[in-house]
């Protein structure tokens, strides 16, 4: 008998004896399924999120310069501009107004900016397509907002951002200057914060320690520090991944000890009774590795799929809760469908290896015992 | 037929669907997601956009990188974390290394 019909002759009696027992197979089955999917939908989502700040956010400023007083972010004289503009290596200062705008009605936040080159007046705005989602007092493209002095602001909505750029415009107001400044009370010859554009990106760290000398309350931010915060926060070792995964992680823990720490009555007996009918202990081991395989090779093979299905074709609706907290608003997006080879290893490594393996060891023990022992236990 | 038979189809046919999603459906909509990037891209940089849209339940979850170091206290000196999205947000690499 070649080696492969040996095989097949093995996984033939291996599916046999999980039909004996289907049910308890099958439940078996699909709360293995459930773990793979949920551990590789955390994997995939995150590393979904990660690659799409690093990729959009590579076009963001390479320096923002805030002014800080008692702790906490305050407003920047205009003059500081001319103060950054001086030190060698810079090439552009440009003084950011932006905010945020709580509104009752939505009970959700929002964030106002300013664009320099916005022609459309002082009237209108441009949204992203979340806040036309959930701003409560809609009415046709008007907005009503009440201003930092209790005034009613009607605003005409003249352009809403495609829902594809839900990622970074979905809760974005984008208004004139003027408008900003009437609405939120922030006095002219002050700006929120400044962008800073350098000629040789390798300077920043030294142009920054040059801002701090002449301006000591100011706190610089830079483009490197800004990736740096989304990589640790969708790094399987922090954050959102590890509370995530944490879970995911417990419940095969479990489950995979709960397996190895015995075989039932019935499992005993069946080895029992194929010592006693001549079988070898390397064959009754293969039958059991066979049996790991089948039950971690199908719960991976439907979890990483159904995952795939779920992150990058329905938007990862379980994790929506979970980034949501206690906010309205949550954007719509696709997430780029990324998955490496290096991922897909560790999932194959973390949950079917360990399973098939882990099958093994009561086996062995009761495999490698005298039948007529096991059969009495049995 | 034997019990072997219906199962190596099974796993066949389940591991070409996997095979199709790992790397023909990316190569399907590449263009679409490359557009969206590009169009992304564009508006990080026009606006000078610093963070994602994905926490917006506080200002400090919103915008995570320009968050201040006092954050978690913004209430008075001993209010901890009170939103969900805190306890899921790790501070900033720059924050750990900071002495008072």
């Amino acid at each position: 008998m070649s080696w492969i019909e040996r095989q097949r002759s093995f996984l033939d009696f291996t599916l046999s004896a999980l039909l004996r027992r289907k049910w308890k197979n099958v439940s078996l089955l699909l709360v293995y399924t459930f773990t793979v999917f949920l551990i590789s939908s955390v994997i995939f989502f995150t590393n979904g999120l990660r690659y799409e700040a690093e990729t959009i956010l590579q076009d963001a400023p390479e320096m923002i310069v805030q002014r800080t007083m008692a702790g906490r972010q305050a407003l920047v004289p205009l003059h500081y501009a001319k103060e950054i503009k001086k030190i060698r290596g810079v090439r552009q200062v440009k003084p950011r107004l932006w905010g945020y705008y709580y509104h009752p009605a939505a009970q959700a936040n929002y964030t106002l900016m300013v664009r320099d080159d916005y022609a459309n007046g002082e009237d209108t705005v441009e949204v992203g397509a979340g806040v036309q989602r959930t701003w409560g007092t809609i009415r046709g493209d008007h907005l009503y907002f009440r201003t930092f002095d209790g005034e009613a602001l009607e605003l005409r909505i003249i352009k809403t951002f495609t829902s594809s750029s839900e990622l970074v415009t979905s809760d974005l107001i984008i208004m004139s200057e003027e408008t900003f400044r009437r609405l939120t009370g922030i006095p002219k010859g002050f700006a929120t914060d400044m962008a800073v554009t350098i000629r040789n990106s390798r300077e920043s760290q030294t142009i920054a320690e040059k801002v701090s000398l002449s301006l000591p309350e100011t706190r610089c931010i830079l483009k490197e520090e800004i990736l740096r915060t989304y990589t640790a926060l969708f790094d399987w070792r922090g954050g959102y991944t590890i509370v995530l995964l944490v879970g995911a992680f417990l419940a095969f823990m479990i489950f995979a000890w709960d397996k190895a720490t015995g075989l039932s009555a019935e499992e005993r007996l069946e080895i029992g009774i194929l010592k006693g009918v001549g079988w070898d202990t390397s064959d009754i081991l293969m039958i059991k590795f066979w049996e790991g395989c089948v039950i971690s090779l199908t719960a991976f093979l439907l979890g990483v799929s159904a995952a795939f299905i779920h992150t990058f074709m329905a938007s990862a609706p379980l994790f929506e809760h979970a980034l949501k907290g206690w906010a309205t608003l949550y954007p719509a997006f696709q997430l780029n469908p990324n998955v490496d080879a290096y991922q897909l290893a560790v999932l194959f490594t973390l949950t079917v290896l360990p399973y098939s393996f882990v099958c093994l060891i009561p086996a062995w023990k009761w495999a490698s015992s005298d039948p007529a022992v096991v059969m009495k236990q049995g | 037929m034997r019990k072997s038979t219906p199962y190596l189809i099974f796993i066949t046919v389940n591991s070409l669907i996997l095979f199709f999603f790992l790397l023909v459906y990316p190569l399907l909509v590449a263009k679409t997601h490359n557009n969206r990037i590009t169009e992304e891209k564009k508006l990080v940089k026009a606006l000078g956009i610093t963070d994602l849209c994905l926490f917006t339940e506080a200002r400090y979850a919103r915008h995570p990188s320009q968050s201040d170091l006092h954050a978690a206290f913004q209430d008075h000196p001993m209010a901890l974390e009170h939103f969900p999205s805190g306890s899921l947000v790790a501070p900033p690499d720059r924050f750990k290394d900071f002495e008072p």
